[in-house]
C-alpha cells in the first residue's frame, strides 16, 4: 500500500513515441478503408447481376482527365507540406491553393459525369444493381472528396489570412494523410468500376 | 477444392460416418446412449438425439464424438482449476509474505499450444468427412423430387414429375435402405429468409429469396416426423409449423394419386363453393378445376386430407376451420390471410364445402 | 447543481467520461433485463399469451440490440476509458475532445432507440420499436416487409453508436501508441492496455462494415436502391455476409475486454505475476487476426457450399487454441499462489469455469454438421449468452469490485457482494446451463410461443425461474454500488496491494492523474517499489 510515486534508478534512454495526429489519422483511415471494401465488394458481386437496364460497357467512359487531376492534387499537398516545413508559408499555399483547385475540377468532373448519366442514359441508384452499386461507391468516394476539400479549403483560407505557421506542419501533414488516402481509394475504385468492370 | 488428401485421411481415421447409420468409434456406445439420452431428454419428437433418417444418422454420429472430447477437456480443465483453488487458497496464519514469482514456462506453454492443435486437426477431419457425405454427396439416381417454397407464414410442397401441389402436409415414401428412394428437396423462398428443419431427419437448410438450395431426406420408419421454421421471417415464424409424413410406398402412391386430380366437386356442398368463388377467396388461393386460381395463399384442392390449417398449429375440424375463416388473428395474430367478414350463414356453408376437398 | 451538471456534460476527462459510460450502460443493463424477463414470463408455458407476437418480436430485438450496442460496448468502453491512460502513466486520452463527442454520439444512439417505443401505436403495442432481430436480415428489413420506422430506428441509432465506438477505438490506439510514460515499452504494458489496443484495432476493421451495409440499406429503403432487394437480383446473403463480418469481431470486442479484467485481477488474487505475459500477448493478437476470418461460421445453414463450410469449421476451430492458451495461462498463474476469495475474485473464479464451457459449446457450433441441427435453436442462445453472461458479464461485476474503490475513494460491501454473487451464480445456471436442453430438443430460437407436445415446457419453466434470481442479484448490486458511494469504508489509493500504476494515485484520482509522470523499468512498477530486493525489472 504505497502512495509513493515511481522515480527512476537511472535516467532512461531517449523516450520517442509516434506523433498522435498521424496515429489518429491512421486509424480513421483504416475504418474507412474497411468501409469503402465493403461497397467494392458489393460492387464486384453484383457484376454482371443486373436483371435489366444499361450495363457498365452501354454507359461509361474513364474519366482520365479527372483522374489525373485528381492523382496530382496528392503531389501539390505533398509540396504544400514541404514548403510549410521549410517555413517558405507563401509557396505552400500556392501549392495548397493548386489541391483545392484540382480536387474541385475532379468533383465537377464527377458531377457532369453524373449528369449525363442521369439524364441522357436513365440511370439512376434505382435503375437496376449496376446503378445502385456505382452511384454508392463513387458517391461514397466524392463525398469523401468533398470534406477534403473543404477542410483544404479552411487550411488555406486560415493560410492567407496570415495564421498558418510552420508549427502547423504537422497538422498539415495529418490532413495531407487524409488527402493521399482519398486518391488512392480513387485508384482502387477507377480500376474497379471503369476497367474490371466494362 | 482441392481436399484429395483430406478425404481419404478422414474416411481411414473415421470410419463411422459411413454407410447409413451412426457407427462411432467405440462399438456399442451409440446405441446405449441413444438410450440413456431418450431417457434423460423424454420422447420428444423433435429430438436432435433421435435421429431417423441418414443425414441426422450422419450427425448424430459425428456429435456423439465432439461432445465427447469436449466432455473430456472439460473434465480435465476444470479438474485442474479445482484443485488449484484448494490446494492455494489463501489460509489464515500463511507466513509467506508473497509466493515465487513465476513468470512463464517454455515446455509447459508449449505442451498446451502442441495438444489442442492436435484436438484440432482430428476435430476437423472427423468433421470434413460428415461435411463432404450429406452437403456435397452426388444426386441420387432414384429420388423423389420435391420443390419447397417458403412463404411468410406457410410452406408450399410441389411434386414436379407428379403434378402436385400441396402445403404445409408434406408426404414422401420411407426409403428401404438395400433400395433407396430419398427425398430431394429443392427450397427456395416466395418472400423473407426461412429456414426447414426437421430434426429427426436432417440438420437444417435456410429457404432464401434468390436462391436455390438442396438437401435430402430418407426416413425408413413410417411416421409423422415434425420441425418448423427456423429462421426468423416475421410476426409469426413460430407457427410455421412442418409435417412430413413418411407413408410406405403403397400408402404414398394412394396419396399421389388422391392429390394428382381435380379437386373433388361434391354437389351438395355446391352453395359454400359459390360462397368462395363470389368472395376473395379466389385471388388467393388455388382449387384445381375451378376459377379460383390465386397463388398467394395455400392450395386448397385437397385441403380436407390434411390433419391441420394454419401451416400446422391448428388440428382441422369443421369448426375450427370456420373460426379461421371468421378471424384467422385469433390463432396467429399476425397471419397475412385477412378475416374474410363473411356472415354466419356463409361462414356454415364455405367452411362445409372446404371440408369436401379430400 | 446545475455547476456539477455543467461540470459533467462539458467533460472532457477521461476518467468521467468513463463513469458516465458505465452509469449509462448500467441502466440500459436494468431496461434490457427487464426486456428480458419479459420474455421469460412468455415463455415459461407453452401457447402463453402473456405478450402479443408482435410485442415479443420487438422485445427480442431490443434486448439483442441493447445488450450488444447500449450496454456492452458502453460498460467495456467506459472501463477502458478509465483505466488505460492511469496505466499507462498518462494524463488523458490522445484526443479528450473527440473523447467527449463519441461518448455523447453513443448516449443518443440508445436515446433515439428508445424513443421508437413511442412511435406507432403506442408503448403497450411496443411502438415502433424494430422487430427485425438484432441483425436485421434482408429481405425481411426491406420496406415492403417492414413498412414504417421500426427498421430506421435500429439503422440509425447502431450508425450512431458506431461513429461514437469508432472514435473510442481511435483514441484507445492513439493513446497507447503515443502517450505511454518513460520507460513504458510495449511489452511492459499492463495486459490490459494490450487487449484494449487489440480491440481498437478490431473496432475500426468491424464496425465499419455494419456501418457500410447501414448505408447500403438506407439506400435501398429510401432512394430506391437494390443492394439487398431480392425481387431485383439482389442478395440476401450479401446482408449477412457483410453483418456477420462486423458480427463476429464485434463478440471479441465484447470478450477482450473482459480477458483484460481477468488478467489484472487473477494475479492480484494470487499474489503471483500473470504467467506467461508475451504468450498471452500473442495469443491476443492471434485472437484478434483470427476473429476476422470465422464470420461465416454463423452461416453453415445457408447453403454456401462444402468447401466454405470446412474452411469457417477450421478458422473457427483454430480460435480454440489461441483462447485456451490464456485459459491455461490463468490456470498456471493461480497455481502456487496465495488465493484471497474476495468478491472481485470470486466473480472472476465463475468466469475461469464458465468461460471454458462456453468455448467447448462453441467447439460444437463450429463442427458445421453438428451445427446444423444445432443452429437456430435454443443451445445458441444458451452458447452465447453463456459467453456474454457467463463470461464477459461476470468480469465486468469483477471489475466493478476491483476498481469501484479507485473510482470512488470507498470500498463495495462484501455482505452484499456475497449475496450478488451466489444469487447471480445460482440464477445465470438454472437459466443457461437448462437453456442448452431445448435447443437440443429441436427448439427453434425467436419464437413468442411454443407447441405443448415438443417436451420443451419444461425446461423452459426452469430457464425462466432463472431469471428470478438473477434480476434480484443485480439489483442488490445496484443498491450496493449507490449505497457505497455514500456510507463504503474508505479505500485509500492500493486497497488490494496491487502493482499497476492506477494503484498509486489517490483514491479517486485527482484530474491529471499524476502530479510527476511516472518512469517505470519493469511490467509491475509498484511491485518494483515494494519488493526492492526482488524487482521484476532483474527478470526482463
Amino acid at each position: 500500500m504505497t502512495t509513493a510515486v515511481p522515480v527512476p534508478h537511472q535516467p532512461v534512454e531517449e523516450w520517442h513515441q509516434p506523433s498522435r495526429g498521424i496515429v489518429g489519422m491512421a486509424c480513421l483511415i483504416t475504418a474507412e478503408s474497411a468501409i469503402f471494401v465493403i461497397f467494392v465488394t458489393a460492387y464486384l458481386y453484383y457484376l454482371g447481376k443486373s436483371l435489366t437496364g444499361p450495363a457498365p460497357h452501354d454507359v461509361l467512359d474513364a474519366p482520365i482527365f479527372a483522374t489525373v487531376c485528381l492523382l496530382s492534387s496528392s503531389i501539390t499537398v505533398h509540396f504544400s507540406v514541404h514548403e510549410l516545413r521549410a517555413v517558405r508559408i507563401a509557396r505552400s499555399a500556392w501549392w495548397l491553393a493548386a489541391t483545392v483547385l484540382l480536387g474541385s475540377i475532379f468533383i465537377g468532373f464527377t458531377a457532369f459525369e453524373w449528369y449525363d448519366l442521369i439524364n441522357h442514359h436513365g440511370l439512376t441508384i434505382s435503375t437496376n444493381l449496376f446503378g445502385t452499386t456505382f452511384y454508392s461507391l463513387v458517391g461514397l468516394h466524392a463525398s469523401h472528396v468533398l470534406v477534403g476539400l473543404i477542410l483544404l479549403s479552411l487550411a488555406l483560407i486560415f493560410s492567407i489570412a496570415g495564421k498558418v505557421t510552420e508549427h502547423h506542419a504537422e497538422r498539415l501533414e495529418v490532413l495531407s494523410l487524409y488527402w493521399h488516402f482519398v486518391d488512392a481509394v480513387w485508384v482502387v475504385v477507377f480500376t474497379v468500376v471503369y476497367i474490371i468492370g466494362r | 477444392m482441392s481436399l484429395g488428401i483430406i478425404r481419404p485421411l478422414a474416411d481411414h481415421l473415421f470410419p463411422f460416418a459411413q454407410g447409413s447409420r451412426c457407427i462411432a468409434p467405440c462399438g456399442n456406445m451409440p446405441s446405449r446412449l441413444h438410450l440413456a439420452l431418450s431417457l434423460a431428454f423424454g420422447q420428444s419428437s423433435t429430438s436432435i438425439f433421435a435421429p431417423e433418417a441418414t443425414p441426422a444418422h450422419y450427425i448424430f454420429g459425428l456429435s456423439m464424438f465432439v461432445l465427447a472430447i469436449c466432455a473430456s477437456i472439460f473434465i480435465v480443465v476444470a479438474g485442474l482449476l479445482l484443485y488449484a483453488l484448494i490446494r492455494f487458497r489463501h489460509r489464515r496464519g500463511f507466513t509467506v509474505r508473497e509466493p515465487a514469482q513465476i513468470y512463464g514456462s517454455a515446455q509447459v506453454e508449449l505442451s498446451w499450444t502442441v495438444i489442442p492443435i492436435l484436438i484440432v486437426v482430428v476435430l476437423f477431419l472427423a468433421t470434413a468427412r460428415v461435411i463432404f457425405v450429406t452437403q456435397a454427396a452426388p444426386r441420387p439416381e432414384k429420388s423423389l423430387d420435391v420443390v419447397v417454397i417458403g412463404h411468410q407464414f406457410w410452406w408450399e410442397y410441389r411434386y414436379p414429375k407428379l403434378g402436385i401441389i400441396t402445403a404445409n402436409e408434406l408426404h414422401i415414401p420411407v426409403s428401404n435402405p438395400n433400395d433407396p428412394m430419398p427425398t430431394y428437396l429443392t427450397m427456395s423462398s416466395a418472400d423473407t429468409d426461412h429456414s426447414f428443419w426437421v430434426p429427426r431427419l436432417a440438420g437444417k437448410m435456410d429457404v432464401i429469396p434468390n436462391k436455390v438450395n438442396t438437401m435430402w431426406i430418407d426416413p425408413e420408419k413410417v411416421g409423422l416426423y415434425v420441425g418448423q421454421c427456423a429462421q426468423y421471417c416475421g410476426v409469426e415464424h413460430a407457427k410455421m409449423l412442418i409435417r412430413v409424413y413418411a407413408d410406405s410406398p403403397s400408402d404414398f402412391e394412394k396419396w399421389a394419386g388422391e392429390q394428382a386430380r381435380p379437386a373433388l366437386q361434391d354437389p351438395s356442398a355446391a352453395e359454400g363453393k359459390a360462397v368462395f368463388e363470389r368472395n376473395a377467396c379466389a385471388n388467393c388461393h388455388t382449387v384445381s378445376g375451378t376459377p379460383a386460381r390465386g397463388m398467394f395463399g395455400p392450395d386448397l384442392s385437397h385441403m380436407a386430407s390434411r390433419a391441420t390449417i394454419a401451416s400446422g398449429s391448428v388440428p382441422l375440424t369443421e369448426a375450427n376451420l370456420r373460426a379461421w375463416i371468421d378471424n384467422p388473428e385469433q390463432f396467429k395474430p399476425g397471419v397475412l390471410m385477412p378475416a374474410m367478414h363473411l356472415s354466419p350463414h356463409d361462414l356454415d356453408a364455405v367452411s362445409r364445402y372446404l371440408m369436401t376437398l379430400r | 447543481m446545475l455547476q456539477f451538471l455543467h461540470e459533467w456534460i462539458t467533460t472532457v476527462d477521461h476518467k468521467k467520461i468513463g463513469i458516465m459510460y458505465i452509469l449509462y450502460a448500467l441502466v440500459f443493463l436494468l431496461i434490457a433485463g427487464l426486456e428480458a424477463i419479459l420474455m421469460r414470463i412468455q415463455l415459461a408455458v407453452p401457447n402463453n399469451t402473456f405478450v402479443s407476437p408482435q410485442v415479443f418480436n420487438r422485445l427480442f430485438t431490443m434486448h439483442g440490440t441493447t445488450m450488444v450496442f447500449f450496454v456492452g460496448m458502453p460498460i467495456l468502453f467506459g472501463f477502458g476509458n478509465y483505466l488505460v491512460p492511469l496505466m499507462i502513466g498518462a494524463r488523458d486520452m490522445a484526443f479528450p475532445r473527440l473523447n467527449a463527442f463519441s461518448f455523447w454520439i453513443s448516449a443518443f444512439g440508445g436515446l433515439l432507440l428508445y424513443f421508437s417505443y413511442f412511435g406507432g401505436s403506442g408503448l403497450y403495442g411496443a411502438g415502433s420499436a424494430p422487430d427485425v432481430g438484432w441483425w436485421a436480415y434482408a429481405p425481411l428489413t426491406a420496406r415492403v416487409f417492414s413498412p414504417g420506422h421500426s427498421t430506421d430506428y435500429w439503422t440509425l441509432s447502431i450508425f450512431l453508436s458506431g461513429i461514437g465506438s469508432i472514435g473510442t477505438a481511435l483514441n484507445l490506439v492513439a493513446t497507447t501508441l503515443c502517450m505511454r510514460c518513460p520507460g513504458m515499452k510495449l511489452s511492459r504494458m499492463p495486459l490490459l492496455v494490450w487487449l484494449y489496443l487489440v480491440t481498437g484495432v478490431l473496432v475500426f476493421l468491424a464496425v465499419s462494415p455494419l456501418t457500410a451495409a447501414q448505408i447500403m440499406l438506407c439506400i435501398d429503403r429510401y432512394l430506391g436502391g437494390h443492394f439487398f432487394d431480392t425481387q431485383a437480383g439482389g442478395s440476401a446473403v450479401l446482408w449477412m455476409h457483410f453483418f456477420w463480418i462486423f458480427g463476429h469481431p464485434e463478440v471479441y470486442v465484447l470478450v477482450l475486454p473482459a480477458f483484460a479484467f481477468a488478467n489484472e485481477i487473477v494475479p492480484v488474487f494470487s499474489r503471483k505475476a500473470i504467467f506467461g505475459y508475451p504468450a498471452m500477448v500473442s495469443a491476443t493478437v492471434g485472437i484478434g487476426f483470427i476473429s476476422l476470418t470465422v464470420w461465416a461460421h454463423h452461416m453453415f445453414t445457408v447453403g454456401l457450399g462444402a468447401g466454405a463450410n470446412a474452411f469457417f469449421t477450421f478458422s473457427t476451430m483454430l480460435i480454440a487454441i489461441f483462447t485456451g492458451i490464456k485459459i491455461f495461462n490463468w490456470v498456471a498463474t493461480l497455481w502456487g499462489g496465495n488465493i484471497h476469495f474476495t468478491t472481485a475474485m470470486k466473480f472472476t473464479i465463475a468466469f475461469l469455469f464458465q468461460f471454458p464451457a462456453a468455448g467447448l459449446t462453441g467447439i460444437m457450433l463450429s463442427v458445421s454438421p453438428f451445427d446444423w441441427q444445432l443452429s437456430h435453436s435454443y443451445f445458441v442462445v444458451a452458447h452465447f449468452h453463456y459467453v456474454l453472461v457467463g463470461a464477459i458479464l461476470f468480469m465486468i461485476f469483477a471489475a466493478f469490485y476491483f476498481w469501484y474503490p479507485k473510482m470512488t475513494g470507498r470500498m463495495l460491501n462484501d455482505t452484499l457482494g456475497s449475496w450478488h454473487f451466489w444469487l447471480f451464480v445460482i440464477g445465470f445456471h438454472l437459466t443457461f446451463d437448462f437453456m442448452h436442453i431445448p435447443g437440443m430438443l429441436g427448439m427453434p430460437r425467436r419464437i413468442y410461443t411454443y407447441e405443448a407436445d415438443r417436451g420443451w415446457a419444461i425446461w423452459n419453466m426452469i430457464v425462466s425461474s432463472g431469471a428470478v434470481f438473477q434480476a434480484v442479484a443485480v439489483l442488490l448490486f445496484a443498491w450496493n454500488l449507490v449505497r457505497s458511494y455514500f456510507k463504503g469504508d474508505p479505500a485509500g489509493p492500493d486497497p488490494w496491494d496491487a502493482w499497476t500504476l492506477e494503484w498509486s494515485t489517490s483514491s479517486p484520482p485527482p484530474s491529471y492523474n499524476f502530479a510527476v509522470i511516472p518512469t517505470v523499468e519493469s511490467r509491475r512498477p509498484l511491485w518494483d517499489l515494494k519488493h526492492p530486493e526482488d524487482p521484476d525489472s532483474q527478470y526482463e
